[in-house]
């Protein structure tokens, strides 16, 4: 996801001088492409978070459209006010990049795994999330973000996810992507962020074998209301996401029901478990032993 | 040196309009901050009357200094330079704090002239580190001030920035502290003592001065020379006195706080009236 990220803004940036690239010390073998291509439109910030955001927030009232990038929660909770007060407040084109999203750095440990920032990213009412399933997904949401520039919250994995698109999906933000057409009439997966290649697997065993297969990348406070036509025709939907249950994908997704659909469809949320938090893994058992 | 004296004369008079103009704005709502309001209305004044390149009927112009208040709970100085200065109608004063007003009782960009929404601590300057990147990255001339409380060189962000700055040569950026040595509970020297300010701005490659932050023409001329060196940020240090020109304001905590009675307030502006006709 971090190439197909750094492919794609190079590609956007060649036709669009707005874009502005500033990491907070990180990046390693991932953003010298663009820092050579673009040497006036890149800044490496220091480990400062809180000042690359609100320099950020400067820049973009300016006329850039600024991507920070770094880890996880450096680039969001560290800098949670930041983000709060000068980018959503002022609604500035600003759009916070988190790799390592979910439990992708493993057993690098809690410090490093990105489990709550859906909670904290999704509370503010103009923030857009893209929170994409693979690299296809990673080059939808940029093109999405640059064509549409406001405060926004890109959360990729780390390198050398699997592709489960055969093209670059056209996005909208609140619309579900279809990924599998399921035979299992009524039933759906809904998925967000990395938790796609889990759904996908799910998907192929019971009790979920049979189920459609739904992506959705682009979400947030705003996208709450188009859930519910979309939903309407399911009678059992299951969420997948790479998060903590606690104010994540799924539990925003049983908001934006409304207590009408709530009483109608069976929603089942799957997420991460908390008790992870601590416990030296791979991502992968980190996921299996949160049943993903 | 008549034109001098004059202008200076003018900023002093303007000074004290914006003194007048808070104590009545911060008594009506029963508000806060007067203490540090007071403190720097004559830099403000300074500001706005020879220093800041901007246009009152165009709030927005492109190539105008960026004026940033950091300690945004004394915005009530900034509204009412503004309004004295024709940014908006100057009656809108009168509505500061109250409900549907665009005046929040914190420094608001709703407000034509108010560049950046402020309230909480340490936001300023890395902001004003952005604004000033940018004009570099565009080679345009404008400039941006940022005006900082003392208290708030608590919070880490503002050293990150103060770190960043020098970095990346911004020379067209210019931070002023507000140096009035009481902050939310109690003094600077007791919470966290910021001497030596100067060396530790020196230290981390900035250009400094200090000076009387409420001496006129010693305002004026530290403001006129920035960048004070080529390739740096400057800083100037205003040693200030928390709730300047009302006796029983001065040097007082209480006045972070404390709203005037209507007598308060009639001595209050009798003050401000007596030195305004000196």
């Amino acid at each position: 996801m971090r190439t197909a990220f750094i492919e794609e803004l190079i590609l956007l940036a060649r036709t669009n001088p707005r874009i502005f690239l500033v990491v907070g010390d990180l990046g390693y073998s991932v953003v010298e492409p663009f820092a050579r291509e673009f040497p006036d439109r890149f800044l490496n910030a220091g480990v400062a978070e809180q000042n690359m955001t609100g320099l950020a927030a400067g820049m973009a009232s300016e006329g850039f459209h600024v991507f920070t990038y770094s880890i996880g929660n450096f680039p969001t909770f560290r800098c949670a006010e930041q983000i709060r007060n000068d980018v959503a407040y002022h609604n500035l084109p600003v759009t916070i990049v988190a790799v390592g999203g979910g439990v992708a750095y493993g057993n690098l440990g809690y410090s490093h795994h990105t489990v709550q920032d859906y909670a904290l990213m999704r509370s503010f009412p103009n923030m857009l999330m893209a929170t994409p399933g693979d690299p296809m997904e990673v080059r939808a949401c940029l093109r999405y973000l640059v064509k549409h520039p406001q405060p926004s919250y890109l959360r990729l994995g780390k390198a050398g996810e699997p592709v489960f698109h055969s093209s670059i999906p056209r996005l909208e933000p609140g619309k579900w992507v279809q990924v599998v057409k399921g035979h299992k009439a009524g039933h759906v997966l809904l998925s967000t962020g990395g938790a796609l290649g889990a759904a996908l697997k799910s998907g192929k065993t019971k009790p979920l074998a049979g189920f459609s297969i739904f992506s959705l990348p682009l979400w947030g406070m705003q996208q709450k209301k188009a859930q519910r036509s979309q939903a309407k025709p399911w009678s059992q939907i299951v969420t997948f996401e790479d998060h903590f249950e606690e104010a994540g994908f799924g539990s925003w997704f049983v908001e934006s029901l409304g207590s009408h659909l709530r009483r109608k469809i069976d929603v089942e949320t799957r997420s991460l478990n908390p008790k992870i938090s601590g416990i030296v893994a791979d991502q992968k058992a980190l996921m299996k032993l949160s049943g993903l | 040196m008549k034109n001098n004296t004059k202008s200076q004369n003018a900023s002093s008079q303007f000074a004290q309009s914006i003194r007048g103009m808070v104590l009545s704005m911060v008594a009506k709502v029963n508000a806060s901050h007067i203490g540090g309001a007071l403190s720097m209305s004559d830099i403000l004044a300074v500001l706005f009357n020879g220093i800041l390149n901007v246009r009152p009927d165009q709030p927005d112009w492109s190539q105008r200094d960026r004026l940033i208040l950091s300690k945004g709970h004394c915005c009530a100085s900034l509204y009412a330079a503004l309004g004295l200065k024709g940014f908006f109608p100057i009656s809108d004063l009168q509505t500061y704090g109250r409900n549907e007003s665009l005046l929040m009782a914190h420094a608001s960009h709703k407000v034509p002239g108010v560049e950046f929404s402020t309230g909480s601590l340490g936001h300023g300057l890395p902001f004003g580190c952005g604004k000033a990147l940018a004009a570099k990255r565009k080679n345009q001339a404008w400039r941006t001030f940022v005006l900082l409380s003392d208290g708030e060189l608590d919070e880490g962000s503002n050293w990150e920035a103060i770190l960043f700055a020098p970095q990346h040569k911004l020379d067209n950026l210019v931070a002023i502290v507000d140096y009035n040595k009481i902050q939310s509970l109690g003094s600077v020297a007791e919470v966290l003592e910021l001497e030596p300010l100067a060396e530790k701005f020196r230290a981390f490659r900035w250009a400094v001065r200090e000076i009387n932050g409420h001496d006129h023409p010693s305002i004026s001329t530290a403001l006129k020379s920035v960048p004070f060196e080529k390739g740096k940020p400057s800083c100037l240090i205003a040693h200030t006195i928390k709730g300047k020109g009302v006796d029983f304001m001065e040097n007082s905590l209480k006045w972070h706080y404390s709203s005037p009675d209507p007598e308060q307030l009639k001595s209050a502006l009798s003050q401000i009236k007596t030195k305004i006709h000196q």
